[in-house]
This record gives structure tokens, sequence and C-alpha cells, in this order.
């Protein structure tokens, strides 16, 4: 105000006048995300896995934990190469692989098209929703006694329990991806002469199928787990079944192994799926 | 029976009492460029969807050639403000599209749209995915996707609204020329798999409804303008562009486009105001 009515009424105003030094500073104010270089990204990174890591090695050289506690990791490394060498690791890891391939798949096999039809059929849509919204908040381990007393101790009733944890959220999260298709674009294929087949086909599902892997991505970490669960409670091989064996003779190290590696598997199974995305859903970045 | 575009009293409500469209007739003969205009709200966009068939009419109907239009269907090639290519598509597949759903042989397919890439300036982009390309590009696209079709009847919902002043005069340009060259199918006699000759002739050029907000643009490209009033929806105007033909830029600065141009603008100002006015009341 006062700079503006000085300068505007030509009097005084010099054309050499610096502006005062006890104007205040233009506003600042910060924006909510940042960024880090790539270089600094990398180091982050090797900190998140490695810093525990070395805690871990550091509270177990110290002796600060009783061994059978909190083994060292050599301790761990030992016990994994030994249950790997007697062959027993890798008839469990080949048993829990089977369960979440046939879990998986098949909860894959049936959320898949109910959820395209969800996303696009009207009907479909308010006949099922409400259904899958109740069922899915049933915690799916709730269900073990129920499935052992149906199915028995076998197969099926591990297979039943990933196929309840998966399907629902499996099913809600497609159907969510398949109504991600802009509308413009199915009503310009009709305009170019697709039926709805082929609109089925060839625009909503190429279309949703980045966000359908993305789906089965968050979905199969659950399946994952629920295959250790239902091992844990009854089995007579797979890794699950393995640490209930080990928990019996106090052998945390092999406990510890156990976990070890079915993080990687976790971690395998993310990786290829996310690959697999990557492939698939290249047009969509 | 009509050859080329009929609308007869066509009417759409939304709500109930509230029509959009109240009673509009107009017909279009083959091979014409036709541009609408209207204030926002008028219901240009829905007077486009109801010739697509993508939104049934309240009551009276369009007829094609003579026969109602029930539907959406490849004969009345659509093209929005926003290009709404297939992104997983390239530009040749995008183009593709239609003539893949009609079971063009593939030998023709690939041969028609290698000729409609030349045709818009984008052979060298065949291969190239949409996020790709500019704007302007990827409405070229589209034009040459629903072109690609043989379309009786070409309708363009304000293609260039949403690009920047430069490329919107290129690809005003760019639609006068393909009107000028790509024969389609104006007559709706020909069979789908008949070649899009260059240049042509004036009974063989496609028809256009364009719908565009902007007046100038209206009177550059059409050889008719229709001016549309908002309340009732109605055509209030139906004016013959009378300006040489080919049109280039130049023409823009003539004193009889700006005058032309200078009464439309009038007239929409007019039922802006008008519509304004009643929506106050």
């Amino acid at each position: 105000m006062v700079t503006t009515s000085s300068t505007q009424g030509g009097a005084v105003a010099p054309p050499t006048a610096v502006p005062r030094p006890s104007a205040a500073p233009p506003a600042r104010v910060r924006l909510l995300t940042t960024t880090v270089p790539a270089r600094t990204a990398w180091i982050l990174r090797a900190v998140s896995i490695l810093g525990p890591l070395a805690a871990w090695w550091a509270l177990s050289a110290a002796g600060a934990v009783d061994p059978a506690f909190l083994p060292s990791p050599a301790a761990v490394w030992t016990a994994g190469i030994d249950m790997a060498r007697s062959g027993e690791l890798p008839s469990d890891l080949l048993a829990s692989l089977g369960r979440i391939g046939a879990g998986f798949g098949l909860a894959v096999l049936i959320s898949v098209p109910v959820g395209f039809a969800m996303g696009t059929l009207g009907w479909a849509q308010p006949l099922l929703e409400p259904a899958i919204g109740i069922l899915r908040y049933l915690p799916a381990s709730a269900f073990i006694p129920l499935l052992i007393i149906w199915l028995g101790i076998g197969e099926p009733s591990k297979i039943a329990l990933l196929v309840l944890g998966v399907v629902f959220f499996n099913t809600l999260m497609t159907a969510d991806a398949v109504r991600q298709v802009p509308h413009r674009l199915l009503e310009v294929s009709a305009t170019l002469g697709a039926g709805r087949w082929r609109v089925a086909t060839h625009v909503v599902l190429p279309h949703a199928l980045p966000g359908v892997i993305d789906a089965m991505r968050v979905n199969a970490a659950a399946a994952w787990n629920f295959v250790v669960v239902a091992e844990l409670v009854a089995a007579t091989s797979g890794l699950g079944y393995r640490i209930t064996r080990a928990q019996r003779f106090l052998q945390t190290d092999r406990i510890f192994a156990i976990l070890v590696l079915i993080g990687v598997i976790g971690l395998t199974i993310d990786v290829a799926l996310r690959l697999l995305r990557g492939r698939v859903g290249r047009w969509a970045r | 029976m009509t050859a080329g575009l009929r609308i007869e009293s066509l009417t759409k409500e939304f709500v109930p009492g509230r029509p959009v469209l109240d009673g509009v007739d107009v017909a279009v003969g083959p091979g014409e460029f036709v541009c609408v205009v209207g204030a926002s709200g008028s219901g240009k966009s829905t007077l486009l969807s109801l010739i697509a068939g993508l939104t049934r009419p309240t009551s009276g109907r369009v007829l094609l050639d003579g026969h109602e239009v029930l539907g959406p269907g490849p004969d009345r090639g659509l093209v929005f403000q926003t290009a709404s290519l297939y992104p997983w598509r390239t530009v040749a597949r995008n183009v593709a599209f239609g003539l893949e759903a009609l079971g063009v042989p593939r030998a023709v397919r690939q041969e028609r749209v290698a000729w409609l890439l030349d045709e818009v300036g984008l052979g060298h982009l065949a291969g190239a995915l949409p996020g790709r390309l500019s704007g302007g590009q990827q409405q070229r696209v589209s034009i040459a996707r629903a072109l690609a079709c043989a379309p009786r009847v070409l309708l363009l919902d304000e293609p260039f609204g949403a690009l920047d002043v430069q490329t919107k005069e290129d690809m005003q340009v760019f639609i006068r020329q393909v009107w000028q060259d790509v024969a389609t199918d104006p007559a709706g006699d020909a069979p789908v798999t008949a070649p899009l000759t260059s240049p042509a002739g004036p009974e063989r050029r496609s028809t256009v409804v364009m719908v565009t907000h902007d007046v100038e643009e209206a009177v550059f490209l059409g050889r008719r303008v229709l001016v549309l009033s908002s309340d009732p929806g109605r055509i209030s105007q139906d004016i013959d562009i009378d300006l040489p033909e080919p049109r280039t830029l130049e023409i823009k600065r003539s004193p009889a486009f700006l005058e032309i141009k200078a009464a439309v603008e009038d007239l929409v100002r007019a039922e802006h105001r008008a519509h304004q006015a009643r929506l106050a009341s």
C-alpha cells in the first residue's frame, strides 16, 4: 500500500530506489511431498535391509539375549543349510508352494470372472457386493475348525482356507480395476462396431489387466500367509508344519531359518508379479 | 427415402419436464459439412450423442438414409474432445480397431490403415503408443480411426476444444483437407472394403456434423452453421456460409468472413444472455 502510493504519486520515488529491507520477505509454504536423489534412495534401501540384520547380529554377538531365544545369524544359516541338505526343507517348500498354487490359482479363477462381471454388468454389482462385502470381514482363519469338520485335515481344507481368505478381496479389487475403464472408451468402441463380447475381450480386459495383476499381487501376500497358518494348525508337511516341529524341540535356529525362507519366497512372488505387471502395463506408465 | 441424415422433432429430457432438446428438426444432405454452435448447456453434445445412437431420444427420431437410428454403429464415426484412444494399442492398431470388429481381412486392413495414416500425416508414428503423441496427433489418430470404417456421417464433438490455438488452426485446415480428400461412404451403398480414394469427388465426400462452442471455427469450417438455442433447445438459426472454397486460413481475415462471424456471435450471445436471464428469474 505504502510503496504503491509513493511510486504512483511520482513526486519523491527516485528511479534508483531499492526495496526497503524492512519489507516482509515473500511467504514460503512447503509442499507435503519431498523427493531424494536416486543415490540417496539406494543407500536408504540398503539401510532398510542391512540395518535390522546388523542389529540382530550385534544383539546376539553381545550375548545380551539367551541363544535359545535369539540364535545368531551364523547359527540360523547353519540350521538352514542342515535342513536343506537333509532334504526336509526342499520337500516342505514344494508342499507349501503346491498349496499356494492350487488355492490361490483357484481363488483367481473364481474371483477374476466374478469381479469382471461386477464391474461391467449392471445387475451383478447390487446382487453380489453386499454378500461379498460382509463375507470378506469374516476372518478366514476363524473358518479353520469348520473347514476341518467339513473337509477333514487333508489338502482340501487347506486349499479351501486359501480360497476363502483371498477370493472376496480379489473379486472386489478386480471389479474396481474393471470399473476404471473410461466410459468414453466404451462408447467409442461401440461406434466402431465392437459388440459387447468384443468390448469385453478387446477393450475392458486389456485396460483392466494391470489393475487386476496389482490386485493379485496384494492378495498373493495374503495367500502366502494363509498357507503357513493352515500348516501350523494341521499338516504333515510344509513350512508351517516344519516350524511346529522345530518348536517342539526348542530349535529356535531352525524356526528363524524357515521364517527367513518364507520371507524370501514371499518377496520372490511379489517381484515376479511386479515384473509381469510391468510388462503387461507398459502403456499405463 | 431421403439420402443423408434427417432429424425429426427430436426431444430429449434427462429430467422429466425439462427438455435439453425440444423438437429439433434438421436435414443434412450427403457430403455436407455442418457445424453446430450454441452456448454451453444448449444440448449440442446431446444432439451428437443422439445421432451416434449412444443416447435414446425421449421422443422424435434420427433417420440415416431413411432408417431410424436405434443404437451406435460404425456408419456414424464419432470423435470426442479428449482423444479416446486405446493406450495399449499402437497408433496403427488403434486405427485398425473398427476394421477388426467388422471382420475386414488383414491385408485390406493393413493397406487402409497405412493409407489413412499417410493421409493424416502420421505414417512415421504407426508403431508408437498413443501416450507418446501430442494432443493434436492424438486427435488425428481418432479421426483416422473413425474414418477407417468408411462412415456415412462423421460426428465431431468439440474435437479441437482441448488444443492450443496454433494446433487448433492446423487441425482446422487438416479436417477440411480430410473432408476434401477422403472418400468415405455418404450414400451408404459401397462395401466397407471399397477404397477410400484421394481426392474424393463431391459426391463421395464424408458428411460431417461438428459441434463446437467456437463461432470462428464453425464459420471457417462449416458450409452451414446451425445455432442451437437453450430454452427451448431448438435450432434457432440455419445459416449457409457462402465463403470461397477451398478455404484457407487467410479467409479468416476477409471482411466477408468477419461479417458472418460477428453476426453469428451476436446470435449466440443473445441466446446466452436470454438463457442466463431465465436461469436468474
